[in-house]
């Protein structure tokens, strides 16, 4: 009998569950090592060489040299783990966050203090609200696009 | 006997903690939020617990993926604030309470709830946050915060995550706990994190504060009500880490109203959007 997983019409979203786990168990603990300093500096040194240690996928791999963090979550990683590389590169959660909806982290900050993205249009796979996969990426980059 | 005093409920935004700590609190952007906390502090001095069990989620800092409890008890006599990437924050060691929180355990699993028991464990800003936004700014080496803490946390993180229902029956069998305890001692019960946020993927930045305004009115006045929510409506409706929310219906769980008394008195009511990616809300219910 199937599991319950009724979070998967969600736009924009992928929730961290089992399964996700699975897929970015080597991931996310490889970004576990980065809590310790002497790591982050070897990591910084020769970010491939050190990836090379984890028995990661070389998409994987890729996704964490690219710092793409929407295609590290796809293959399994989670945000609370992925927020050690954004520590490590001297990011914060919100140039984390704001990264991963193509907005520029100008158009990101501006967002949160006009209250944030709107939950209209955004509950349900299919409607029309700006985190919608029809509607990436936002912000001035999504607009050059469509000209 | 110990008894349950009061409820505080709070977001624990790391953003916050960093703010403290690097003395930006005065900047044009945190100012209504500390002000939101004036309050707090002084309801704390005047109504200090003797003991706080605090429930808060690890943020992959003391639990990797090696192991995830879905309920731990620290019943240690200390626990040291971690490095969570940036280096540990400027705060006191927070002192444990071994003997309550032991007790606490035992009672609680011989109630059904199976609770993971951890003598060793750092603290990251889901617990550290709330002690700041609530004491205030303690001196790291010589100072304290005012009373032990119980860490409590719950695995908020990995799906399934424990459903409100649950959250909400473990919160009474905690105030049960409590009341077994001979000595008398008042014991505060906080919940924390949310309101309204998700940090991932292209639907980052959510914040829903209507929705986030009516679960404060809901957990005043309908906790029974509030605690049916299903995961699928915090996520839809609160964003993919507005999960964290069910912690605070442990908190009330443990309120007396709950078990036969008399309804909480709201003291302090408090919502402010945004602290960097975060819809922030904070009450304070006091049994009467």
């Amino acid at each position: 009998m199937a599991l319950l997983r009724p979070y998967l019409d969600v736009p924009g979203t992928t929730i961290f569950d089992a399964e996700q786990s699975r897929k970015g168990y080597h991931l996310n603990q490889f970004c576990m090592s980065l809590m310790k300093a002497e790591n982050r500096a070897r990591f910084k040194a020769d970010e491939r060489k050190y990836l090379d240690e984890w028995p990661m996928s070389e998409d994987q791999k890729q996704a964490v040299l690219a710092r793409d963090l929407n295609r590290c979550i796809a293959l399994g990683g989670n945000i609370y783990f992925l927020a050690k590389i954004g520590a490590t590169d001297g990011k914060s959660f919100q140039q984390m966050a704001g990264s991963m909806t193509g907005m520029s982290e100008e158009e990101y900050r501006d967002m949160m203090i006009k209250g944030g993205r709107s939950p209209e249009g955004n509950r349900v796979v299919g409607e029309d609200g700006d985190a919608q996969a029809h509607r990436q990426p936002q912000g001035a980059a999504g607009k050059k696009g469509s000209v | 006997m110990a008894r349950i005093t009061a409820s505080v409920y709070t977001s624990h935004v790391p953003a916050i903690g960093a703010a403290i700590d690097l003395g930006k609190t005065a900047e044009p952007y945190w100012v209504p939020l500390f002000k939101g906390y004036d309050f707090s502090k002084q309801w704390l001095q005047d109504n200090k617990p003797d003991v706080i069990f605090l429930v808060y989620n690890d943020h992959a800092t003391a639990f990797s993926l090696e192991m995830i409890p879905t309920f731990a008890i620290g019943t240690a006599a200390e626990f040291t604030p971690a490095d969570e990437g940036y280096g540990p924050r400027p705060v006191p060691k927070v002192i444990g309470h071994p003997e309550l929180a032991s007790h606490i355990a035992q009672s609680v699993i011989q109630d059904d709830f199976d609770l993971t028991i951890v003598n060793k464990m750092d603290v990251d800003h889901g617990l550290t946050v709330p002690l700041s936004l609530m004491c205030g700014q303690p001196d790291p080496v010589k100072g304290a915060w005012p009373c032990p803490v119980i860490p409590f946390a719950v695995n908020v993180v990995q799906y399934p995550v424990p459903s409100g229902r649950r959250c909400f029956m473990l919160g009474q069998a905690i105030r049960r706990a409590v009341e077994s305890y001979d000595e008398p001692l008042k014991v505060q019960i906080w919940g924390t994190g949310g309101m309204s946020h998700q940090l991932q993927g292209p639907r980052a930045g959510l914040i829903n504060a209507a929705w986030d305004n009516k679960f404060l009115d809901r957990l005043i006045a309908d906790p029974v009500g509030l605690s049916q929510v299903p995961h699928i409506e915090y996520v839809r409706e609160a964003g993919s880490e507005g999960i964290e929310l069910v912690m605070w219906l442990i908190a009330r769980g443990a309120m007396a109203d709950v078990a036969g008394g008399k309804p909480p008195v709201l003291r302090h009511r408090f919502f402010h959007v945004p602290a960097s990616n975060t819809a922030v809300g904070h009450l304070i219910l006091e049994n009467p």
